[in-house]
């Protein structure tokens, strides 16, 4: 009943969802050109299926490295400013400053850097836009560490690197997986950034921005709908990691 | 390391611990704050102390000198015959807040040091000791629940597990009853005084509650107030194995008297010489 429930209830809100929306369109006798109704999407799909397939794929891939590199760097960063008084002081400004630049105004300019590495500028854009939460969460989780925690350990003369992996570490798991929910999503924006502004780009932002060219409206929704269903996969990948590493921090329900 | 030598008579024995003229001051922005000053004090093995003092007068900073995760500005603390530089693996400690990783059960927090000093024992022999400690504490049946699941009294006996695991020569304990309620408390009090019949360590307990020291201490050490010094040292005089009703006699009532009264006087509140409280 319980597991019913908890399946039946997002699909049910989402059947609302696509029959409001359809109804809206229908209602105000909109055509596809001001706004494509969910009916309208399906044979949008059936038609472009192979490039919703391959380029589906490459958004796909291209966000996990993005992200993958934005956990790596966002965790290291975080480390060192979790520990280190100074070092926090030093760079949070720079790290503000970083992640207050819009990331549409980098993408010329990562585009000209790297002339033709696809690629790899879409990868650094997802990672741009998407470490800061992770870094910031990560130093918070350390540097709030009560004194005790550590002195259980220090005081049998462990190492620093014992007190981190063996508390620190496993204390800022629930906190580093609350940022990642935050930055899957970003670093998914920052890979459609790319792949819609830049020229011959590929992934599900270059079929958004070609079906603009070609005036084929149901097309453009029918990649919003598509990005739409990667970002809710990701984001459960990241719930179901949390669950499995971080489970402990979740209270039993009373 | 220290021979295993039955407990002597803490008037007698030789100082197992002993602080030395400790003078120290932390630095703050507004200059330097002094909280120990001249402090000079000498616990025998096996013995039980009490801290006892008026808030903020750095009762916090001696347990951490005693475990060496910090040195004074003056004067040394010595171990055993040994100076402390370092922290060493042969102290306990246990906090006001049980800091029990919420994340392991009951039974891996309890053998948490012995991942760290207790390499040369097997992993069945770590359990096992953990296993002993908890049933000690009336936690048999609760090794394998979460920290979140147990009430404040259980998790406070499962950290004192934790400070006992790796057979320490020295247990140091502060305020670990100070955020239970009274009858919580008298409870634990008990436990403790049962572990402390079945393992053998000198205990350094900082502590508000003077009822507290008198329960379980040897000797109560009073400081006064910041910067502190031992003021006071009272030696208790109830026999060692006592009671709950043992609170409410003559012996007990007196001791606790003379004690609120140094306390006062540390406060500055009455003076030195008066005598005690309205008696």
């Amino acid at each position: 009943m319980n597991t019913l429930r908890k399946f039946m209830a997002p699909l049910i809100a989402i059947a609302l969802f696509l029959a409001g929306w359809e109804w809206l369109v229908w209602a105000n006798g909109w055509p596809t050109y001001k706004m494509a109704a969910p009916s309208d999407l399906w044979p949008a799909f059936w038609k472009f299926r192979g490039l919703f397939l391959e380029y589906g794929w490459q958004t796909l891939w291209r966000t996990v490295a993005g992200l993958a590199l934005a956990i790596v760097f966002g965790v290291g960063v975080g480390m060192v400013m979790g520990f280190s008084r100074t070092v926090r002081d030093g760079i949070y400004p720079l790290l503000v400053g970083f992640n207050a630049v819009p990331k549409a105004t980098v993408v010329p300019i990562l585009a000209l850097m790297f002339v033709g590495q696809h690629d790899m500028n879409t990868i650094l854009v997802a990672f741009m836009i998407s470490f800061f939460p992770i870094a910031v969460s990560v130093s918070i989780g350390l540097s709030t560490l009560e004194p005790e925690y550590r002195d259980i350990l220090r005081s049998l003369g462990a190492s620093q690197l014992t007190v981190f992996w063996k508390i620190a570490l496993p204390k800022t798991l629930p906190e580093f997986f609350g940022a990642l929910k935050v930055s899957v999503t970003l670093a998914f924006i920052g890979t459609n950034l790319m792949e819609i502004i830049s020229p011959h780009g590929r992934g599900l932002g270059a079929l958004f921005d070609s079906g603009k060219i070609s005036s084929d409206y149901p097309l453009m929704f029918a990649v919003l709908i598509a990005l739409a269903l990667l970002g809710i996969v990701l984001y459960y990948i990241v719930v179901a990691l949390e669950k499995t590493f971080a489970g402990w921090a979740e209270r039993a329900p009373t | 390391m220290t021979p295993e030598t039955p407990a002597p008579t803490p008037a007698t024995a030789p100082a197992h611990i002993e602080l030395r003229e400790i003078t120290h001051a932390y630095k703050t922005d507004a200059g330097p704050l002094p909280v120990l000053d001249n402090l000079n004090v000498k616990m025998a093995m096996g013995s039980f102390t009490a801290v006892v003092g008026p808030s903020g007068c750095g009762k916090s900073t001696l347990t951490r000198l005693i475990a060496g995760l910090m040195r004074p500005d003056e004067g040394q603390v010595w171990l055993g015959g040994r100076m402390v530089t370092s922290p060493r693996p042969t102290v306990g400690m246990a906090f006001q807040n049980p800091v029990l990783l919420e994340w392991r059960n009951i039974l891996r927090n309890v053998m948490l040091p012995l991942e760290i000093v207790g390499q040369r024992m097997s992993k069945a022999d770590r359990e096992s000791r953990a296993r002993e400690l908890l049933a000690l504490v009336g936690l048999e049946g609760f090794e394998d629940k979460r920290p979140s699941e147990l009430s404040g009294g259980m998790r406070q006996r499962a950290s004192l597990c934790r400070a006992l695991a790796h057979r320490p020569e020295v247990l140091i304990l502060d305020e670990p009853f100070g955020a239970l309620d009274a009858f919580t408390r008298e409870d634990l009090w008990q436990t403790m005084a049962r572990l402390r019949r079945e393992e053998n360590f000198t205990a350094v307990l900082i502590t508000h509650d003077l009822r507290e020291s008198v329960f379980l201490a040897d000797n109560i050490v009073v400081l006064s107030g910041r910067p502190a010094t031992s003021q006071y040292v009272l030696a208790n005089r109830l026999p060692r194995d006592r009671t709950l009703e043992d609170m409410y006699g003559p012996i007990a009532t007196d001791m606790l008297a003379t004690l609120r009264h140094q306390i006062q006087v540390a406060q500055g509140r009455a003076p030195a010489t008066a005598a005690k409280a309205a008696e």
